[in-house]
């Protein structure tokens, strides 16, 4: 090989040796994930049972009292009756275009989601705040986690426990925990330095700290995070409607494939509605906690 | 009075990642600046000595950067020292272990800080509860305790606000009552006063010293101003550059400054109206029954108007109405011409 030529073309690994560098991967995985696929998928056993059970109940109950619990939820969260009758519209608008069911099964595994995005997100949220090592391991794990093309990620939990709702569900939870982790974290490091050294002259010890003091404080920030990843998980059922997650997105893929540009619409209409009302309630929600902490709400 | 509550000796802080190493540098005599320069450490105090008498109010001065916050937060070990002990009842609390420490600070000292450092997210009860809380007393008793400082302080009908609804001096009460609600030996106080402005400052000393009067607590008290110092202090602590270059009560500070940064810091005092006339009387003179008397403990200022009516000198009496001394207008005007120099 000449100097020239060197220069030139990238000196890249031989054709041969990098097909059997793909092969030997793809094979070990493949024998892990059917040596293991099942065990790992009788783990989510629990979630699923959940998922399926909370599904039916949004399906099977009478569509009024869905609407009413809703609404309710709605108002509980913004206190805001434009708000509620705007919801309202938006729910009787979804249901008259006959996209009820799909947009209960997208409320269900939006709902499933968050409570595990909550549940896992602010522990390691926590973790990290406290500890500058455990922050430098799990921010490039984040990283990836929110750039990585969601499709790559896909392939193996597809190949691991095959295509439904479980592998929809990780799909969704991996693209949509970073916020809740980092600002969770970032909520807990930004609380008062000197607010906490109070809180060490008076005795208190690390739990005290945390759950009196840092946690509280922290709180605007966190359900900032929270409302982040409950839209990341929207933005997300599409895709998880490629591997099987019933909802609004099978009819939105359905319309890509065959060119249906008002099923297309209107089904994106309603994950646009969801949305606005998710992200209003969650945000309305967080605005308070922070005016009681402000103390304005005198 | 007379008993030490607090015992600091040989006190070293060295900041930095080998501070242990730097300390026999700082005792061969390098000091704040060079150490930096050289080494890349910041001496935070050096050698420091200082008892402190139960039931007294010690000042700790200096400008910033001498040591000061630094050395209160070696009293409830909010900051480690480099070498040392710092004796409580004398108990060397730089040997406690965390569990003994956490107690320690639960019970014995409170703190009042100078940017307030409430909890933004509890109300004023909350906060002035929070130290009680911390030590999972009884909820009924930890609220009437809390409630009895909340009315000391004269904050009586805010306790459901929160508080950035306060002014200042009524948060910087909140932080005392905060402290007090715990009921510690050891106050301390770091330039608690400080970032209020003169009129609430004044009041504020006054509340002190008439919760003083009553408590009988121990109190450390940082300030960088001299006339708040001169105010609370028993005794005025002065620290420079990390290293204590004074200790003593305002007399002894204002008549004789330990050196020149002392003096400095002392040149602009208002001598006849700190100064008692006990520190300038002469105690070998005779009474004369015809002059007026003062009190010892009256100011100088307090007796000019007595004194330039007077013929010779005034008579000096104690708080019995014995005689113990004379004082003439050449004493007082020794005094006015040295504060002018």
């Amino acid at each position: 090989m000449n100097l020239i030529e060197f220069f030139t073309s990238f000196p890249e690994m031989s054709s041969e040796s990098l097909r059997l560098f793909k092969k030997s991967v793809d094979g070990a995985y493949r024998s892990f994930s059917a040596k293991y696929g099942d065990a790992i998928e009788a783990v989510f056993d629990p979630v699923l049972y959940f998922l399926v059970w909370f599904e039916k109940l949004l399906h099977n109950s009478p569509w009024p009292l869905v609407i009413l619990a809703l609404l309710g939820l709605v108002y509980l969260g913004s206190r805001s009756i434009y708000l509620t009758i705007g919801s309202l519209f938006a729910f009787l608008f979804i249901g008259y275009f006959g996209m009820w069911d799909d947009t209960m099964s997208t409320v269900s595994i939006i709902g499933v989601c968050t409570a595990l995005t909550i549940g896992f997100g602010i522990p390691v949220g926590i973790l990290m705040s406290g500890s500058d090592r455990a922050r430098a391991m799990i921010t490039p794990i984040l990283d990836v986690m929110q750039t990585m093309p969601s499709f790559v990620y896909l392939i193996p939990v597809v190949m691991l426990l095959g295509i439904g709702k479980i592998p929809g569900l990780l799909a969704v939870i991996i693209y949509a925990i970073p916020p809740v982790i980092r600002l969770t974290d970032l909520g807990i490091r930004e609380v008062n330095k000197e607010v906490l050294e109070a809180a060490d002259a008076f005795g208190a010890n690390r739990m005290q700290k945390l759950f009196r003091v840092q946690l509280p404080l922290a709180l605007p920030t966190i359900f900032a995070g929270i409302n982040q990843t409950i839209m990341m998980a929207l933005a997300m059922v599409v895709i998880a409607s490629m591997i099987g997650v019933k909802g609004l997105g099978q009819p939105v893929l359905k319309a890509i494939t065959n060119q249906y540009f008002t099923m297309g619409l209107l089904n994106g209409l309603a994950i646009v509605a969801l949305a606005i009302i998710f992200d209003r309630v969650s945000q309305s929600y967080g605005k308070r906690m922070q005016q009681h902490r402000a103390g304005a709400n005198e | 009075m007379s008993e030490v509550k607090i015992k600091i000796e040989n006190l070293y802080k060295i900041f930095g990642p080998r501070a242990k190493e730097y300390t026999n540098k700082v005792k061969s005599g390098i000091d704040k600046d060079e150490l930096l320069a050289k080494y890349n450490h910041v001496l935070g105090l050096d050698n420091i000595n200082l008892d402190i008498k139960e039931q007294s109010i010690q000042v700790v001065m200096g400008l910033s950067g001498s040591g000061k916050s630094t050395l209160i937060r070696h009293i409830n070990r909010l900051i480690e020292p480099t070498e040392g002990t710092v004796l409580v009842d004398g108990e060397d609390i730089t040997k406690l272990n965390k569990a003994d420490l956490l107690e320690f600070r639960r019970n014995k000292t409170g703190m009042v800080f100078q940017r307030f450092a409430l909890f933004p997210h509890h109300n004023i009860l909350d906060n002035v509860q929070f130290g009680l809380s911390i030590k999972n007393l009884d909820k009924s008793e930890s609220k009437d305790k809390a409630m009895y400082w909340i009315e000391k302080v004269g904050l009586t009908g805010f306790e459901n606000k929160f508080p950035n609804q306060l002014s200042g001096g009524m948060q910087q009460r909140v932080g005392l009552a905060r402290a007090l609600a715990i009921d510690p030996d050891i106050l301390l106080m770091d330039e608690a006063f400080s970032a209020l402005d003169p009129l609430i400052r004044t009041d504020m000393q006054d509340q002190l010293l008439d919760l003083q009067k009553n408590l009988k607590k121990t109190i450390i008290f940082i300030t960088h101003d001299l006339d708040e110092a001169l105010k609370l202090g028993d005794r005025i602590a002065i620290l420079n550059g990390g290293k204590l270059v004074q200790d003593g009560n305002a007399e002894e500070i204002l008549l004789n400054p330990a050196d020149e940064y002392v003096s400095n810091f002392v040149k602009d005092v208002n001598r006849i109206k700190v100064l008692k006339i006990g520190s300038i009387m002469n105690i070998d003179g005779n009474m004369n029954e015809s002059n007026p008397s003062v009190m010892v403990d009256e100011s100088i200022e307090n007796c000019l108007p007595t004194m330039l009516e007077s013929e010779s000198g005034l008579n000096v009496l104690d708080n019995d109405k014995n005689f113990v001394g004379v004082i003439s207008k050449n004493n007082i005007a020794e005094i006015l011409r040295r504060s002018k120099d």
